[in-house]
């Protein structure tokens, strides 16, 4: 029997609340999240402006929901190019010979010194600060980590007697990975994928923090977090909004990772 | 002669499932005492409550008294029952390969063992550790060894070591030479035996090897279902076992070797709590009748006696 | 033993030498032209000749690479091609700034995570089971940089207890570095020990249900008498592991907070370097950076031997 746990009911609900949110800025906020308005700056929180304005008058509950599209674009691109790259490459490295495997998990290790942020900041130098770096670099540092993970429970699935009778039929080894690999470590790349989005939202707000994210004026959480900076100490709200916004969508993630993770196999509960 | 441990009405509960019952167990000063029974049958949780080391959530009742002791032992608090451990009462567990600090020299944890309750300092600590090795016929050199770097009948007299490193008025064995090879269990047996005979120790020795009881012990208790069904001298007990139980305990493992065939007790043993109520056996024997729904009354003296209410060997002796 | 400190120490010297390829082809070799990069595309191509020849940049790549790297091994980073000064003392000097933080950031985490984690394994097991989940998630939600926004937001603006920002040297005024340094490194530290411990709590549980806990607690020991002598050792090992990972965690979060408190490490300094289109230093902090990670794993693999004698024979 299998009962719904509370991180997944948690975590499915905040992630549900955010994209629907994503979904519900296309078409209507309550202002125009990038109209400057000079008469009406750093409003307070009221019936207006729920969430009051900044210092060029734009509405910040307006921004949030508009920047919750880029946390959710950023990070399903980014999620995408980690699990493209990681799964084939894990499942390659479960299924090859000792040596050439061996090679995979190294060069693997060794892009673990090279952690998303730093990454992101070199793809920023080298091609220019922008959405699209930001993502192909945080999606590039999130490969090891799928790697490893897909890695290890396809070893599990090549030592399985289907798999054995298959090989011993004499099925190539491309059809197996196909077959027999990949659909028995879905579950795997779900729980991966799920805990790799946190990161990436982690990342990306750092990013947009430090100015080599999103650029203006499409409203990012990071970048509010910076711009909230110089009103610290006038208007803190400004700080405390985007940055709830970042934590929750992050807990919602992780939350959603672990509880899917509990869900496929609960004997893992606890550890980690 | 005064009496070691005595035990009295001792009960193991977890929650609300007794796993031990009315439990009565007495060593004298010197004596080696067998506690027989297959697994399950509460023997260990006997020995770990003796000791006051039962797991969390699984309480003890009844009374555990040691000569020398002027406090009982259940529901003893921490700081007491610390002082007890390791000086007055020891113990030998099953499990070797786990039980000594994989990070600690083996020097040291005997060393440990006497600095704790200060029986010796520092510089003199060294010289017993060896002292204690070479008794237990392990060189001088494995003070020095970790644990890993010892084979698992070595292990296991490092930890007979450490269990008679302050003299103890009792050591408790449980099973520890069940996870050994046949080969190597004779010597550690042996080795138990001549440490507590060189100390006049009393001895407590658990197993559900019979032949092993009949080798070591003098007295032994047979205990079911968390309860002692029979006790008495060795020789008295295994030649004329009084209770359903012990008999077909030995027939089973048939020690004497007269019968040819195989014998087993029939059925399983229940799981922890569900054992039925009156004579914990009946379920098992081919004796039981409707009487047998009453709990059968302890027959004989505290050391010698049984409890069934149709018993082997009445009309045939 | 020796075969083992061997193969760690190749490992080591291998990764190092392989991300050093790494960054030079990625950061000096995929843009193109570094000259071109620091002067702007409306510079004039004499002008970019010229630097190139200044800085060597017209030589064969495999010379550039085993300048470069012969450089760094004698601690000499080169010359910024944009500010025309010499990147090494820089570096050190700002490296110093960082590493007060991470270390004192790892220091909090520690003295937060030990006795916490430790204490929940041994007492109220399902009680502090779930406030620490909840705890650890949100020491993982929120990053460093923002509990460094919230941190201001409540010690420096709300109570007035602490400067929100800024840097004095310790030799300088070691009050005042003190309370600069408060901040920033309870922001990394928190966070992080939040995080760590969850598994200090986890690595205590599985030490509990060992065989020689019980051991040592049939010798005399009293329990947590037991858990520190025979214990703590023990829970050190997968504890030792995580440390590393979150070591090379701190050193990436210092770059975000540095911003967040405008403190000149070299976080600042990379940004800077980015920032002016400085590739050559940028190189070398990346570099420094990924020197730390990998010196802290190898660190790290060391410690296991020390700890764990079993590892000693294999």
């Amino acid at each position: 029997m299998k009962r719904l746990n509370p991180s997944l009911i948690a975590g499915g609900v905040i992630v549900t609340v955010i994209v629907l949110m994503a979904l519900v800025s296309f078409v209507w906020t309550p202002y125009d999240a990038t109209l400057v308005t000079p008469t009406s700056r750093l409003l307070k929180p009221s019936w207006e402006h729920w969430f009051g304005t900044d210092k060029f008058g734009r509405d910040v509950l307006s921004q949030i929901m508009v920047g919750s599209r880029t946390t959710l674009f950023v990070g399903v691109v980014a999620v995408g190019v980690a699990a493209v790259i990681g799964v084939p490459l894990g499942i390659l490295a479960a299924m090859v010979r000792r040596w050439p495997s061996e090679v995979i998990m190294r060069a693997n290790d060794l892009l673990l010194a090279f952690p998303a942020l730093l990454l992101a900041i070199m793809f920023g130098a080298v091609f220019g600060a922008s959405t699209l770096t930001a993502m192909v670099a945080i999606g590039i540092a999130s490969v090891p980590s799928f790697a490893r993970v897909i890695r290890s429970g396809a070893l599990q699935v090549m030592r399985t007697e289907y798999v054995l009778a298959a090989r011993a039929a004499g099925r190539q080894p491309f059809p197996i990975a196909l077959r027999h690999v990949l659909p028995n470590v879905t579950s795997l790349i779900t729980v991966q994928a799920s805990v790799s989005f946190a990161i990436a939202v982690l990342a990306e707000a750092a990013l947009s923090f430090l100015g080599y994210g999103t650029p203006p004026p499409t409203p990012s959480w990071g970048r509010m977090l910076q711009e909230s900076q110089e009103f610290l100490f006038t208007a803190p709200r400004l700080a405390i909004f985007p940055g709830i916004a970042i934590a929750i969508a992050v807990l919602g993630f992780n939350l959603l990772g672990d509880g899917l993770r509990d869900r496929f196999d609960p004997k893992l509960e606890d550890r980690r | 002669m005064n009496d070691v441990l005595t035990v009295r009405g001792l009960s193991v509960t977890v929650r609300d499932t007794a796993l031990v019952s009315d439990v009565d167990l007495t060593v004298g000063a010197g004596e080696r005492v067998g506690l027989i029974g297959e697994s399950g049958s509460g023997k260990s949780l006997t020995a770990l409550s003796i000791l006051g080391l039962l797991p969390e959530d699984v309480r003890a009742g009844g009374s555990v008294r040691l000569d020398g002791v002027d406090h009982e032992l259940v529901g003893a608090d921490e700081r007491r029952m610390s002082r007890v451990r390791g000086r007055d009462i020891a113990m030998v567990f099953q499990e070797p390969m786990t039980a000594l600090n994989p990070t600690m020299r083996i020097g040291d944890q005997l060393a440990e063992a006497m600095l704790i309750h200060k029986t010796l300092a520092k510089p003199a600590a060294r010289t017993a550790a060896a002292d204690l090795l070479d008794r237990v016929q392990l060189p001088a050199e494995t003070l020095r060894a970790y644990p890993h770097q010892l084979s698992g009948g070595q292990r296991q007299r490092v930890v007979l070591a450490l269990a008679l490193a302050n003299d103890p008025a009792l050591l408790i064995c449980d099973e520890p030479t069940t996870a050994l090879d046949v080969t190597v269990q004779a010597l550690v047996l042996d080795l138990i035996v001549r440490g507590v005979v060189d100390r006049s120790s009393a001895l407590l020795f658990i197993t559900h090897d019979l032949a092993v009881v009949a080798t070591v012990c003098e007295r032994v208790l047979v205990m079911y279902g968390g309860r002692v069904v029979e006790a008495g001298p060795v020789a008295e007990v295994f030649t004329r076992p009084r209770h359903r139980y012990t008999e077909g305990l030995l027939a089973a493992s048939d020690l004497e070797t007269t019968s040819r065939r195989l014998t087993t007790i029939p059925g399983n043993v229940p799981p922890a709590g569900r054992f039925p109520s009156g004579c914990v056996f009946r379920t098992r024997c081919a004796h039981a009748t409707a009487l047998c729904e009453e709990t059968p009354p302890w027959t004989g003296s505290e050391t010698a006696g049984f409890a069934c209410h149709h018993p082997a060997g009445v009309g045939n002796d | 033993m020796i075969l083992r400190l061997i193969e760690r120490t190749g490992v080591f010297l291998v990764s190092l030498a392989v991300s050093s390829i790494l960054v030079f082809a990625f950061m000096a070799v995929l843009p193109g032209d570094p000259a071109r990069v620091a002067l702007g595309v409306n510079a004039s191509d004499e002008a970019v000749a010229e630097l190139r020849r200044q800085f060597g940049l017209d030589r064969p790549l495999p010379t550039q690479y085993f300048d470069w790297l012969g450089g760094l091994l004698h601690g000499d980073l080169g010359t910024s091609y944009v500010s025309k000064v010499a990147i090494g003392p820089q570096v050190f000097d700002r490296l110093q700034v960082t590493l007060w933080l991470v270390v004192a950031g790892m220091i909090i985490a520690l003295v937060v995570a030990a006795p916490a984690g430790t204490v929940m394994a041994a007492r109220h097991r399902k009680i502090s089971g779930l406030a620490l989940s909840a705890f650890s998630q949100a020491g993982v939600a929120v990053p460093a940089f923002l509990a460094g926004i919230l941190l201001i937001v409540v010690f420096a603006v709300r109570l007035g207890w602490l400067p929100a920002n800024g840097w004095t040297p310790p030799a300088q005024d070691p009050t005042m570095f003190l309370k600069q340094l408060i901040l920033p490194a309870l922001s990394l530290g928190l966070v992080q020990g939040a995080v760590l411990t969850r598994y200090v709590r986890s690595a205590v549980l599985d030490v509990l249900r060992e065989d020689y806990l019980r051991t040592a607690r049939a010798k005399g020991l009293r329990p947590f008498q037991a858990l520190w002598r025979h214990g703590l050792r023990n829970a050190a090992v997968p504890v030792v592991t995580v440390l590393g990972l979150q070591l090379a965690t701190l050193l990436i979060g210092a770059v975000v907070v540095e911003r967040v408190f405008v403190i000149p490490g070299l976080g600042s300094l990379l940004l800077d370097g980015v920032s002016n289109r400085d590739l050559l230093l940028v190189q070398d902090v990346v570099m420094v950076l990924v020197l730390a990670v990998l010196l802290v794993n190898f660190l790290v693999d060391l410690l296991y031997v020390a700890l764990d004698p079993r590892l000693r024979t294999a």
